[in-house]
């Protein structure tokens, strides 16, 4: 009685999804595998051979990269500082950092088109202080995509860091350093290794959000093609399919292999976690 | 007791300007009188407020992301709603791999969904686009629909449903008059969210959208392509209001700390 009960409240959501995301996923995926009828890695060999394809790729992996960095350098601190903070204060400040994930991400990469551009704010006030004679190119180039990704990612950062930081018990700090350890000794022995799990999480969000932006770079990437803008390009403006499925079945993978590895990585230093 | 952090203070600082500032300049610029973004603007003007409204691709584009937003929420409640208590009144087998089916339109990249929806179900089921945004738009917000109602659901005593049930209620009527009631303010709380994550969505309805049909972020993305006057940041004015409204009645709903708990 009850196990058909239970199958009635869950099939309507696993017929959605399977109809409208799995199928869709799977025959895009095992497309890529077929042409004419017969198995072929074609595809696959295509894209890895050639030097235009791989530099977008390699583009892609190294802005995803700088940009987990930075968020980390920018929001251990901010988060620790957060979380130090009484519930009032820590509120409010919570509050500052979700504003702009809630935000549109159009609004956001429109932001920095407005300070980084040939004629923005920031060049205006480099050469209103003599520092440099041209404007600097800075939009649509990779490091406008990074600054851009970090703003866009960097309140998921802090965030995943703020759920760990505020299980630690503020007393094993106390007691560390009232047993002598340094302010600093006792951020690293006992803080620093109980957040690794955020650090773990908050990396996987901002890794695999900016390897599969799409807004961020269309806006503040210009001509530099990233795998997501190149997906898009290839199925809407050459509509060369295959490639396209190609991109992402690559796109899913990568993906997967990054969750996998963190995930992996998180359960290694938190079994119970 | 506290310690101060004077140093970490003056860094988070320095982090809270780089977030919110950018927010606060396009927020200014969007009174420029003159027909080019600046910062400092000029003048004062609210003209590009009033171009918002004339320009009829704005609200038409608005109308549609709004309708989209609340049909696809509402899908997704009535899909969505029954999985979340499932999955948080029963265990049985394979539960947790049915929880990660149901949480992982979060994991598959926006573009590739995108993509993958417009192939077949456009292409090769021949539905229309604007069933195919609706579709896409309940997918991503399915995810947040069930997450939140089950985290509401995490705080119910189960114990008083089994008690209306032994005084026999029937089930359904237990649920609409016992449980629902108990996590309204988290029901509330779930469509708010999932309406924000699907009113912004670009990667969806980038592929589902086109010449005389679209929505306003997709809109917003024309625009800024072909012109650089401060309609975007008027509009992005607009947008914020309504994110801190919508915000503001998270907070209420639930609490701002839903935010940090994974």
């Amino acid at each position: 009685m009850k196990k058909t009960y239970l199958y009635w409240l869950l099939l309507p959501g696993l017929l959605f999804l399977a109809v409208f995301m799995v199928i869709p996923i799977v025959l895009t995926i095992g497309s890529t595998f077929v042409q004419n009828s017969s198995f072929t890695l074609e595809g696959y060999l295509h894209f890895f051979k050639d030097p235009y394809f791989l530099k977008i790729l390699l583009t892609t992996l190294e802005v995803s990269v700088v940009t987990t960095l930075v968020c980390v350098l920018l929001g251990f601190p901010t988060a620790y500082y957060i979380s130090q903070k009484a519930p009032r204060r820590k509120g409010i400040l919570l509050a500052l950092a979700i504003f702009p994930l809630l935000t549109s991400p159009v609004v956001r990469s429109f932001s920095w088109m407005v300070i980084l551009g040939r004629k923005g704010l920031l060049n205006n006030v480099l050469i209103g202080l003599g520092l440099v004679d041209e404007p600097l190119n800075i939009l649509y180039t990779p490091t406008a995509m990074i600054i851009g990704l970090v703003h866009l990612f960097l309140p998921l950062m802090i965030i995943s860091l703020i759920g760990v930081l505020e299980n630690i018990d503020g007393d094993l700090v106390h007691a560390a350093q009232s047993l002598g350890a340094s302010r600093f000794s006792a951020f690293r022995k006992i803080v620093f290794p109980l957040s690794v799990p955020g650090l773990i999480i908050g990396s996987i969000l901002v890794f695999v959000g900016s390897l599969t932006a799409y807004t961020t770079p269309a806006l503040l990437g210009g001509k530099q093609r990233v795998i997501a803008t190149f997906l898009y390009q290839n199925a809407m403006t050459l509509n060369d399919w295959f490639l396209a499925s190609v991109i992402a079945t690559i796109m899913i993978v990568i993906t997967f292999i990054v969750v996998g590895l963190l995930n992996k990585a998180a359960h290694k230093l938190n079994p119970k976690g | 007791m506290r310690e101060k952090h004077y140093g970490l203070g003056f860094f988070s600082l320095l982090v809270f300007i780089f977030l919110l500032g950018p927010l606060l300049i396009i927020s200014v610029t969007s009174f420029e009188p003159g027909t080019v973004l600046k910062f400092p603007p000029q003048g004062f003007s609210l003209r590009w407020y009033e171009n918002i409204f004339e320009v009829d691709l704005f609200m038409s584009t608005f109308k549609t992301s709004i309708v989209v937003s609340l049909l696809g929420n509402i899908s997704a409640l009535l899909i969505g709603m029954p999985a979340a208590y499932a999955l948080s009144r029963f265990s049985f087998r394979g539960k947790d791999a049915l929880n990660a089916l149901f949480l992982s339109p979060l994991l598959i990249p926006g573009i590739v969904l995108g993509f993958t929806l417009l192939r077949y179900l456009i292409i090769v089921y021949h539905l229309p686009v604007y069933a195919g945004l609706l579709i896409g738009h309940t997918v991503i917000m399915l995810p947040f629909i069930i997450r939140v109602i089950a985290s509401s659901l995490s705080n119910f005593d189960f114990a008083i449903e089994e008690a209306a049930l032994s005084l026999g209620a029937g089930r359904l009527e237990t649920f609409f008059k016992v449980v629902l009631p108990n996590i309204r303010s988290g029901i509330i709380a779930a469509i708010l969210i999932a309406f924000l994550e699907s009113f912004n969505n670009v990667d969806i309805s980038v592929f589902m959208t086109g010449p005389g049909f679209s929505t306003l972020p997709i809109q917003m993305l024309t625009y800024v392509e072909n012109y650089f006057d401060p309609t975007i940041a008027a509009i992005s004015v607009m947008l914020m209001i309504l994110t801190g409204i919508l915000m503001f009645l998270i907070e209420r709903l639930m609490g701002l700390s839903y935010f940090t708990k994974r």
